[in-house]
């Protein structure tokens, strides 16, 4: 298989499941197509100790295809979500209306928190999730409307809010950004955000262009590694052989 | 055997409410709410309501009838496409009300507090967010008593206790005294409601004598018992259109209810049909616009 036939949308899924390496026996939660995937092509590859559930309240012990039902090995309602994040044994990737270079999320509203221009879901998890455990994002359309130069709304928390002093933010770990044109974390100057990888046909100017602010290593980021032949497998025949990603993003 | 009998019409629960009161509403997004309290008070004289909530259309249709003066809430969501709740989304683009928005995690812990007398909670949640800002000064954190290993001290979100004066939850099944018991995947948030409000009402599709309760949910369903249950409401169907144990999410209405928020003349037919009727009628014409969508076809 040469990489020339591997579409964009399967070096994000390959990309998405790269997010939970080394996460080892933790909770996967995965908000989005794309990030699901990701992290179901992970536990059948290289973590295979990862804990999935069906989006609702259950564990699974199978590892289903994207919208199919498998069997549970346990019970995680709501309730029980909320106390794995305060324990850290958690990973989310989570969406992003807005995204900053220190890793400020927003999902919020759009305009004044008093009254906003657009309303959209509220800070739901993410002040919680930023500072209880390792979170990333996926954007599957990687723009200057998401990838903003301020957040209007800060939901998730990011780097420059850090009060060191404070061991409360200690756990903050905005991991991975991944998106339609590349991988990337905040291991930039003053902990902002960095290019690790571009998608093969992806120029350092086109992220530029659609970003709000400069990424620091654009120029010299290498290509995003395709994914493994047997994840290549898993991406196509078990886990989205509908073919989801493509609607995420169109190869 | 001589329990209280507490069964109770949506009039009569709906009745005992009074403007300015702080009302939590069980269920999480739009699932298992207590839809037929939440149609009761939306026709009600009742006004300036606070509203706590893992907010879906419950939010949503007390804002559409001007009922909401504040919101306490961690998100707001139908839970499917158009996911965003249009009347919610339109009371907060016009001002209309004020929001105590914050962490999903927060709330919980809100209702905890509260449900255990304690004046707070101290969480991690809300450090560094814009939740400061929502909150407008009524939120404060707390430093740690306890320094940790390294020397420092940890100061933490002092999440203050969601008290109510009421609350709604919505159940499967019930028996007259107020034990209740589900039968979906997940109790929610309801037992924290009840735990944390001075009146306490509770709706349940189906009430059911104590031992038939019992045998059919068993103990770990039973997550309500009738010491924190004031009223109980049989209301058949009455989280519709959003989902219990019995019944899933009505999908094709929701959308409906979405779609006829876009335009004043579709909203007051809506309105008309759906809302400005008591709840007997809005089961029959619910059933009645099914078949209308299938005679389209």
């Amino acid at each position: 298989m040469s990489t020339a036939e591997i579409t964009r949308a399967e070096y994000c899924a390959g990309a998405c499941a790269d997010i939970f390496s080394g996460a080892g026996e933790i909770m996967a939660s995965p908000m989005a197509p794309m990030a699901l995937i990701g992290a179901r092509v992970a536990r059948l590859s290289t973590e295979p100790d990862l804990l999935i559930t069906d989006g609702e309240a259950f564990l699974l012990s199978d590892t289903p295809a994207v919208g199919a039902a498998g069997a549970a090995e346990g019970w995680m309602p709501f309730s029980k979500v909320f106390d794995v994040i305060g324990s850290g044994r958690r990973h989310v990737v989570m969406g992003a209306n807005q995204i900053d270079r220190y890793g400020n999320q927003n999902l919020s509203a759009f305009g004044s928190h008093r009254q906003p221009t657009r309303q959209m879901f509220g800070l739901r998890g993410a002040p919680g999730n930023t500072l209880g455990h390792a979170t990333s994002y996926w954007v599957a359309r990687h723009s200057t409307r998401v990838f903003v130069d301020a957040v209007d709304i800060v939901c998730g928390v990011g780097f420059d809010k850090v009060d060191a002093a404070n061991p409360a933010f200690d756990d903050l770990n905005i991991h991975r950004v991944v998106t339609n044109l590349g991988v990337f974390d905040f291991d930039g100057p003053g902990r902002t955000m960095r290019a690790r990888s571009l998608h093969p046909g992806v120029a350092a100017g086109e992220v530029a262009e659609n970003t709000g602010f400069q990424i620091a290593g654009l120029e010299s980021a290498p290509v995003t590694a395709p994914p493994s032949e047997e994840q290549l497998r898993l991406i196509r025949e078990v886990v989205d052989p509908r073919s989801t990603r493509d609607r995420e993003v169109k190869s | 055997m001589a329990f209280r009998d507490k069964t109770s019409t949506l009039a009569e629960a709906v009745g005992e409410l009074r403007d300015g009161m702080t009302i939590g509403i069980g269920g999480w997004g739009s699932r298992r709410k207590p839809m037929a309290l939440v149609r009761a008070l939306a026709r009600s004289d009742v006004k300036d309501l606070t509203i706590v909530t893992y907010g879906g259309p419950d939010l949503g249709l007390l804002c559409a009838a001007g009922k909401v003066k504040r919101a306490y809430y961690g998100f707001v969501s139908l839970d499917s496409a158009p996911f965003y709740d249009p009347w919610f989304a339109k009371a907060r683009t016009s001002g209309a009300i004020e929001s105590r928005e914050m962490d999903e995690g927060m709330l919980k812990a809100g209702l905890q507090a509260a449900s255990t007398r304690l004046p707070f909670l101290p969480v991690r949640a809300g450090l560094g967010s814009a939740v400061f800002d929502f909150w407008e000064g009524e939120l404060t954190t707390v430093e740690s008593p306890y320094p940790d290993t390294d020397g420092r001290t940890q100061t933490l979100v002092a999440m203050p206790a969601l008290t109510l004066d009421a609350a709604f939850v919505h159940l499967d099944a019930a028996d007259v005294h107020g034990n209740a018991g589900y039968s979906g995947v997940d109790p929610y948030f309801d037992d924290l409601y009840m735990g944390s409000a001075a009146n306490r009402y509770l709706e349940a599709d189906r009430i059911l004598p104590t031992d038939e309760l019992f045998a059919e949910f068993g103990p770990q369903r039973l997550v309500l018992n009738r010491m924190n249950v004031d009223r109980v409401v049989h209301a058949p169907n009455g989280a519709h259109f959003t989902f219990a144990g019995g019944y899933g999410r009505d999908e094709a209405f929701q959308r409906f209810y979405a779609s006829s928020a876009a335009d004043d003349e579709d909203w007051a037919a809506f309105r008309a049909r759906f809302l400005d009727v008591d709840e007997a009628v809005y089961q029959e014409e619910v059933t009645r616009w099914h078949a209308e969508q299938e005679d389209q076809k």
